[in-house]
C-alpha cells in the first residue's frame, strides 16, 4: 500500500486501535505471536481424521453404556452397594454426557464429520437449559467477549461479583451462600443464566419480559424431571425411592463438578478481565491474546481431562472453540511454549490451587474493593 | 401390527432417552437398531479391475426401493461422511432386503476409490431414500423393451434385467451394451449367461476387436437397426456417458418417439465456468461465511464449512437439495447460466456461488 492510499484511508475512515491489554508487547509482536497461535489452529484442523472421529463415537458408546449401566444398577438400589455404584455411574455418566461430549459437540467441534447425529445443530443435551440458548449465551456471548465485564454475562452469571470492575451493593454480602446454591443447582443455574437476573434485580427488566424464554426453558424441564425424577423411579414400582434419591444425587455430583471445572476456568487469582474499551477495534491478535489471558488451565492426567470435558485445557478452549477437545493437550504444549516465548503468562496449576484461588475470589469479592491504602471504594 | 407396536414402545422409550431418542441408545448396542437407514455390507464382488459390487442387507429404518432406481449411499471415509448415489443392480430382496450396488472407480473420485480399495464385508453404510423414475413399467408381462448402455451404465440395467429374470416375465428384451474391452466389461459372464431367445443381449467393444457374434465400435443408428429391428415399438431405456446419451436421445427424438425413451444420466457434466467468478458465501442460520470459488457446488461449500443440508441427488434432478437464495446469484454448473433473485429456491448441488451470495442455511 502506498502513503496515498494509505492517507486517503485514514481520512475516510479513523483508525483506532483496540484497547491496551496488560502485557508488555508491542505491535508487531501482537501480531507475530496471532500468527503463531492461528498456524497451531491450521495444522490441527487440517489433520482432522478418523482417529478423532473414533473418539468422540467411542466416548459416546463409553457414555451410554454407563448411562445404561447406572440407572439399571439403581433399579436394585434398595441394596446399599447397588445404589452407591449406579449412582456413581449416572453422576459420571451425566459429567461426560455435559462436558466432554455435549458442550463440545454443541461448540460444533465436532461439525466437520457431518454426522447429523453428533452435529451442533441437531444436538440437545442432558440438562436444563435447552441447547439454543447455551449456543447464544456460552458459544457466542461468553466466547466472544470472555471476561468483558457488561458483556460476557459467565463473569458472575448475573448473580455474583466476580470482578473488581463489577460494581459493589449490599446484596453481594450474600455471595457466599448464592455461591453454594449455584453450585448445587448448578443446571438450573445455566438454564436460567439468559434470564438475566441481575436486570430483573435492579427493575430494568420485569418478569413479564421473561415469560416467553421462561416457556422455552420449561419445556425443556418438563422432559428432564419427568425422566430422572417420574419415569424412571415409576419403573422400579415399589423401588421407586433408591431410584428417585439416585437420580437426584447424580444430578447434584455433575452439578458440583461443572461448576467446579467452570470457576476454574476463568476467575482464579491471575486471569484478567477486561473494561469494554478493550474490545472496540479488536483484530485476530488482540482476540487471542484476551482469551488467553482470560483463561485458566487445570493440570492434570488424563482422566482429569476428559472428566473436566477438556476445559483443564481452557485456554487453548478459548484460542480455539470449535477445535476438537481431543486435540487440546497437543494444541497446549505448542500453546505454552509460545507464551514462553512472548514471556506472556500461561495460567496452569493443580484443579486444588484453582479452585482454593476461585473460592477466595467469591469471598473476597462479597466486600467492597480495597484500595492498598486501605480505604474501601466501589468500582 | 408389530411395526405400529415397536413404533408405540420406541415413542415411550423416547421419554426415557430424552432429550435424545430411544433410538440413539438402540444403536449403541446394535447400530443396525437405528432409525436412521444403514445398512451391512455382506460381501464384495469384484466384477473387473475397477469396479466392485456391494451387496448390501439393510435395516427395517431404509424405506427400499425397486431396481434401477438410485439410492444414496453414506461413507465415513476418514472420519467425513460422504453420500454418493449409487443405481440399485438387483430388485430388494422382500426377505432378506438385500440389494446390490456396482461402483466403478472414477479418476480422483474419493468415494468411489475407497468402496474399491478399502471397503470390507461387515462395513456398515448409510442408506437414504431410493429415487428416480428409470424403472421397469408396472405392466410388463406382454411388453417389449430396449435396453442401451455403456460402461458403469449397466448397472440400473442390469438391475431390471435381474428383476425380470427372477420374476420369470414375460417381456421381450433387446440389450445392446458397449464396453471398451472384455476386461472391463462389467457384468461380463452373467450378460453372456442370460442371453435367451427372450432376452436376446447384445455386447460391443470399442476398443478391442470384437469376439464371435460381437459387435465391434460405438452406438449408431445402423448398429441399433442391426440388432433390434423393432426399436420403435420398444420402451426403451439409455444409461451410459453423455456421448452415449445424446446420440440416443438424438435418434429417438428424430423418430419423433421422445417419449419412448428413459434416461439415466449418471455423470453430472458441468459446464466451463469463466475464471475468478466464485464470491463470499454466507449461511444465514448456521451464522457462516465462508470463501468459495465459482466451480464449487454450494452444497459442497456449505460441507466444507460443516454444514449438513438436506440434499438428494447432488447432480441437480431430484430438487432434494432447495435453499433459499438471500442475496446475490448463482451459476448453473450445468449451464453455465448465471441467475437467482432473493428468495428463490436454488438447487445447491448443482449451482455455484457468482460472486457474494447468502443462503438461508
Amino acid at each position: 500500500m502506498n502513503a496515498a492510499v494509505e492517507t486517503h484511508a485514514v481520512k475516510l475512515k479513523p483508525v483506532s486501535k483496540a484497547g491496551k491489554l496488560p502485557v508488555n508487547m508491542t505491535d508487531e509482536q501482537l501480531q507475530a505471536f496471532g500468527q503463531e497461535i492461528e498456524a497451531i489452529r491450521e495444522r490441527i484442523m487440517n489433520s482432522l481424521g478418523e482417529k478423532d472421529a473414533r473418539y468422540i463415537r467411542r466416548m459416546i458408546k463409553t457414555q451410554r453404556w454407563m448411562e445404561i449401566g447406572g440407572r439399571g444398577l439403581l433399579f436394585a438400589g434398595i441394596l446399599p452397594p447397588a445404589w452407591l455404584a449406579g449412582t456413581a455411574m449416572l453422576g459420571v455418566a451425566k459429567i461426560l454426557e455435559n462436558m466432554e461430549i455435549g458442550h463440545n459437540v454443541i461448540h460444533g467441534q465436532w461439525d466437520w464429520m457431518r454426522d447429523p447425529d453428533i452435529h451442533s445443530s441437531t444436538w440437545d443435551w442432558d440438562n436444563v437449559c435447552p441447547a439454543d440458548h447455551w449456543k447464544h449465551s456460552h458459544n457466542h456471548m461468553h466466547h466472544k467477549w470472555t471476561n468483558v465485564v457488561g458483556m460476557d454475562r459467565d463473569v458472575g452469571y448475573g448473580i455474583l461479583r466476580m470482578s473488581e470492575k463489577q460494581e459493589w451493593e449490599p446484596y453481594y454480602l450474600g455471595q457466599p451462600i448464592y455461591n453454594f446454591l449455584l453450585a448445587t443447582f448448578f443446571e438450573w443455574g445455566v438454564a436460567l443464566h439468559d434470564l438475566e437476573a441481575e436486570k430483573i434485580r435492579h427493575g430494568e427488566k420485569s418478569y413479564k419480559d421473561a415469560v416467553p424464554f421462561l416457556k422455552e426453558v420449561w419445556t425443556k424441564v418438563r422432559k428432564q424431571v419427568t425422566k430422572d425424577y417420574i419415569l424412571f423411579p415409576a419403573m422400579a414400582g415399589p423401588f421407586f425411592l433408591p431410584v428417585l434419591t439416585g437420580n437426584a444425587v447424580a444430578n447434584i455430583i455433575r452439578n458440583y463438578w461443572a461448576y467446579a471445572i467452570i470457576f476454574c476456568g476463568h476467575f482464579p487469582e491471575g486471569t484478567e478481565d477486561f473494561d469494554m474499551d478493550v474490545v472496540e477495534n479488536e483484530d485476530k491478535a488482540h482476540w487471542y491474546l484476551r482469551q488467553m489471558l482470560g483463561s485458566a488451565n487445570i493440570e492434570g492426567g488424563k482422566l482429569m481431562h476428559i472428566m473436566s470435558g477438556n476445559l483443564s485445557h481452557q485456554i487453548e478452549h478459548h484460542l480455539f472453540p470449535d477445535m476438537p477437545s481431543n486435540r487440546y493437550a497437543e494444541a497446549a504444549r505448542e500453546v505454552r511454549a509460545i507464551c514462553r516465548k512472548y514471556g506472556l503468562p500461561y495460567n496452569s496449576n493443580s484443579l486444588r490451587k484453582q479452585f482454593t484461588s476461585s473460592m477466595k475470589k467469591v469471598l473476597r469479592l462479597s466486600l467492597p474493593n480495597r484500595r492498598k491504602d486501605g480505604d474501601t471504594v466501589t468500582a | 401390527m408389530v411395526a405400529s407396536t415397536v413404533k408405540k414402545l420406541l415413542r415411550a422409550g423416547d421419554w426415557l432417552a430424552t432429550p435424545l431418542n430411544a433410538a440413539r441408545y438402540l444403536e449403541t448396542i446394535n447400530p443396525l437398531w437405528s432409525d436412521h437407514g444403514r445398512g451391512r455390507v455382506e460381501r464384495l464382488i469384484q466384477e473387473t479391475p475397477d469396479t466392485v459390487t456391494l451387496v448390501i442387507r439393510a435395516n427395517g429404518a431404509w424405506a427400499g426401493g425397486e431396481a434401477g432406481q438410485y439410492v444414496q449411499l453414506g461413507l465415513d471415509i476418514d472420519g467425513v461422511r460422504y453420500w454418493r448415489c449409487y443405481s440399485l443392480a438387483s430388485p430388494v430382496q422382500p426377505g432378506s432386503r438385500e440389494f446390490s450396488v456396482t461402483v466403478n472407480r472414477l479418476d480422483g473420485g474419493r468415494v468411489s476409490t475407497y468402496i474399491n480399495d478399502c471397503l470390507r464385508a461387515g462395513d456398515l453404510v448409510h442408506l437414504k431414500a431410493t429415487a428416480g423414475d428409470f424403472v421397469l413399467p408396472a405392466q410388463r408381462d406382454d411388453q417389449k423393451l430396449l435396453f442401451i448402455s455403456a460402461g458403469s451404465g449397466v448397472t440400473p440395467v442390469m438391475g431390471m434385467l435381474r428383476q425380470l429374470i427372477a420374476e420369470r416375465s414375460g417381456a421381450d428384451v433387446v440389450m445392446l451394451h458397449f464396453s471398451p474391452d472384455y476386461a472391463h466389461c462389467i457384468f461380463h459372464d452373467e450378460l453372456r449367461a442370460s442371453n435367451s431367445e427372450q432376452r436376446r443381449i447384445h455386447l460391443a467393444v470399442t476398443r478391442e476387436d470384437a469376439r464371435d457374434g460381437d459387435l465391434a465400435g460405438h452406438f449408431s443408428a445402423d448398429m441399433l437397426e442391426q440388432v433390434c429391428p423393432d426399436w420403435r415399438s420398444r420402451q426403451a431405456y439409455v444409461c451410459g456417458p453423455s456421448s452415449l446419451m445424446s446420440a440416443v436421445s438424438e435418434l429417438f427424438l428424430g423418430a419423433g418417439l421422445s417419449s419412448q425413451l428413459k434416461q439415466e444420466a449418471f455423470v453430472l457434466k458441468r459446464a466451463e465456468v469463466p475464471e475468478g467468478a466464485g464470491g463470499k458465501v454466507g449461511f444465514v442460520v448456521a451464522g457462516k461465511q465462508v470463501d468459495a470459488d465459482g466451480k464449487t457446488s454450494l452444497l459442497e461449500v456449505a460441507e466444507g464449512a460443516g454444514l449438513t443440508p438436506e440434499h438428494g441427488c447432488r447432480m441437480g434432478i431430484c430438487c432434494g437439495c432447495l435453499a433459499t437464495l438471500k442475496e446475490g446469484q448463482v451459476r448453473d454448473l450445468n449451464t453455465g447460466e448465471v441467475f437467482g433473485e432473493s428468495g428463490e429456491k436454488v438447487r445447491i448441488c448443482v449451482c455455484a456461488a457468482a460472486g457474494d451470495v447468502s443462503l438461508e442455511l
